[in-house]
């Protein structure tokens, strides 16, 4: 850690693990209410379980960003934050305003549009620790090196705070309501995110195997180019039934259809460079989280994605599980393995030390992708089963339903080893360090411990 | 292909591409909110009934267990044709009929079954919850769903 104001990512990173935490377990109660029905139906009923679940990830991925943010930039732009407090406030106020809304939920305190539940005052509080997030980091950017990295990752942040303005609008019209709804989750996710999620990654294989910028950053523009040449348009594939014109369809099958390619070429892209780079860096569990997010991300969103994206397809498949299956893949592959990977390079150095508890992190990692796999393989069977027998036979919702309980026994089952495994993360990464460098490797300090050498 | 590229050539095109397809994206969107509104759905049939309905629809969360549209959660019936679904077309009134009954008889509490929890609608917010759901019904979804199941 070469300047001092990265210190400011470090209560970022606990509290997004601390609500990882939250999230999963809502995760496993919402598992479980599929296969004991009558659990906690007047108590915590399914839809605050399940919005609960939904907003926590999306807040904890979010402060994990604003943490990675803080924690790069001043590596980046070669100068120091611009004002540490005002993170401090900003993560304060981000915090506070998702614990309130998620105590709110309990007590039945919510608004009705799907992940913008949020009473409004919380969103207006989440707007102004947004904006203090951005002018932060725009400030520190304007003082120092405008690097690649930084740029694509600053506009990433900027027009994610732009369409999430569209939460505020919500017309009367429910197609239009719909239509405009897409600009924030998709935008979000298929979008813009896809900016924040190349650079992070492009600032890890810099960081990890040293080779030089110049290549880096020159594929991080193509992968971005493509991430929003293909996913801007590809919207259109949210757009074939809710009421839009027909056109949609073509244009939404095309251009989703080559939402794989970023995915494809994040893939090769990081490969590539490990097995270029010349630097035997002895952080191998952030590598492996970094690999792993590319391979993640490109089954979860990119082919998972595809399978059900096409019109002729999505006419049957729509809001079924097959929906479920990959959304929960892709979350975790390109959003959740990415933070990951980040906290593991970055902690060791914001807590002053080695590489530690690297085997238990490796543990974490491959328990945690067997289970997130395994769920997404019964949530696809079932979807698949559910897409035949409801909308090609024309069975009832419910009695299809009932015939896929062993599915959703198996999924709770595997939500419970990726629960398992969060622990041990957060374990791994936030109890007692033990160190455990790789053979051959011990001289090598992970990214900062050498001055000068990151 | 990527040796040939230059970083500042693949910036280039990264802004000017992505400059271009946002415009598109927001040019047929305009298109698409002029087709919503004179074409795909009953605008001007947006009663206050049907605005409250939608409020309602909202207030309760009903999307975090159902789906509208196919979009939402997939815990219960979808419910964009559910007025088709219980024969509003040829017999509103029996429809309504049964949709209230079934909102007032929840919680089921029958063991084994997913749960919708009890909601203490008036008279005048079950009609226009259904309002809201009727006025869906009529969205022109290109087809979709391909049966009454949903």
């Amino acid at each position: 850690m070469r300047y001092q104001t990265q210190k400011v990512a470090y209560p970022f990173f606990i509290a997004a693990l601390v609500l990882f935490a939250a999230q999963v377990i809502f995760g496993v109660v919402a598992g479980a209410i599929y296969v004991w029905p009558n659990l906690l139906s007047e108590a915590m009923p399914f839809h605050i379980v399940r919005m609960s679940h939904t907003n926590l990830l999306i807040v904890w991925l979010l402060i994990g960003f604003f943490g990675a943010t803080y924690y790069l930039l001043p590596e980046e732009a070669e100068t120091e934050i611009y004002s540490p407090n005002l993170a401090y406030v900003q993560l304060g106020l981000f915090v506070f305003a998702g614990a309130a809304a998620l105590v709110g939920y309990q007590f039945g305190i919510h608004e009705g549009r799907e992940f913008l539940e949020q009473p409004l005052w919380v969103k207006i509080l989440m707007t102004i620790s947004f904006l203090m997030f951005l002018y932060n980091g725009t400030m520190t950017l304007i003082n120092g090196r405008r690097t690649a990295i930084s740029v694509v990752l600053m506009m990433g942040l900027w027009l994610a705070a732009i369409f999430w303005l569209f939460a505020f609008y919500n017309p009367a019209n429910l197609s239009l309501d719909k239509m405009y709804w897409w600009y924030v989750i998709h935008l979000w996710v298929e979008g813009v995110w896809g900016l924040i999620m190349a650079s992070l990654l492009a600032y890890l294989v810099i960081k990890m195997t040293g080779v030089d910028r110049e290549i880096i950053e020159k594929w991080l523009y193509v992968i971005v180019g493509l991430v929003l040449f293909s996913g801007l348009l590809g919207t259109g594939h949210h757009y074939y039934w809710i009421g839009l014109p027909g056109y949609w369809q073509p244009v939404g099958s095309f251009f989703s259809a080559l939402e794989v390619l970023p995915l494809f070429a994040m893939v090769i892209f990081v490969f590539y460079m490990f097995w270029r780079g010349s630097r035997n860096h002895p952080n191998k569990s952030a590598i492996l989280w970094t690999l792993g997010c590319a391979v993640m991300a490109f089954f979860g969103a990119g082919v998972w994605g595809f399978m059900h994206t096409l019109s002729f397809v999505n006419y049957y498949s729509h809001g079924t599980q097959i929906t479920a299956a990959h959304a929960h893949l892709a979350f975790f592959g390109a959003y959740v393995m990415l933070n990951l990977a980040i906290f593991s390079y970055a902690l060791p150095q914001l807590r002053g030390k080695q590489p530690y508890n690297q085997v238990l992190n490796m543990w974490s990692f491959w328990l945690m992708t067997s289970g997130m796999a395994f769920m997404t393989f019964v949530l696809t069977f079932a979807g698949v089963i559910q897409t035949h027998m409801q909308r090609v036979v024309g069975q009832r919702y419910m009695d299809v339903q009932d015939d896929l309980g062993l599915f959703y026994t198996m999924r709770l089952g595997a939500g419970v080893v990726v629960a398992i495994a969060v622990l041990m993360y957060i374990y791994a990464m936030l109890g007692p360090a033990r160190e455990q460098l790789p053979a051959g490797a011990p001289h090598l300090a992970a990214g900062g411990g050498v001055k000068g050498n990151p | 292909m990527i040796e040939g590229l230059t970083r500042n050539a693949a910036r280039n095109i990264f802004f000017g591409g992505s400059l271009f397809f946002f415009l598109v994206f927001i040019g047929l969107t305009a298109h698409s909110h002029y087709y919503v509104v004179t074409t795909s759905t009953d605008h001007a049939g947006l009663t206050d009934s049907v605005k409250h309905g939608k409020h309602i629809w909202e207030q309760n969360s009903c999307i975090n267990c159902h789906s509208l549209l196919g979009e939402g959660a997939y815990f219960a019936p979808e419910l964009g044709n559910v007025w088709k679904r219980y024969g509003g077309e040829h017999s509103p009134a029996g429809a309504r009929n049964a949709l209230k009954i079934w909102m007032r008889i929840q919680p089921t509490g029958i063991e084994g079954r997913r749960q919708m929890p009890g909601y203490d609608f008036t008279e005048e917010e079950l009609d226009a919850l259904i309002d809201f759901l009727e006025w869906t019904s009529r969205i022109d979804t290109q087809g979709w769903p391909p049966n009454i199941s949903g």
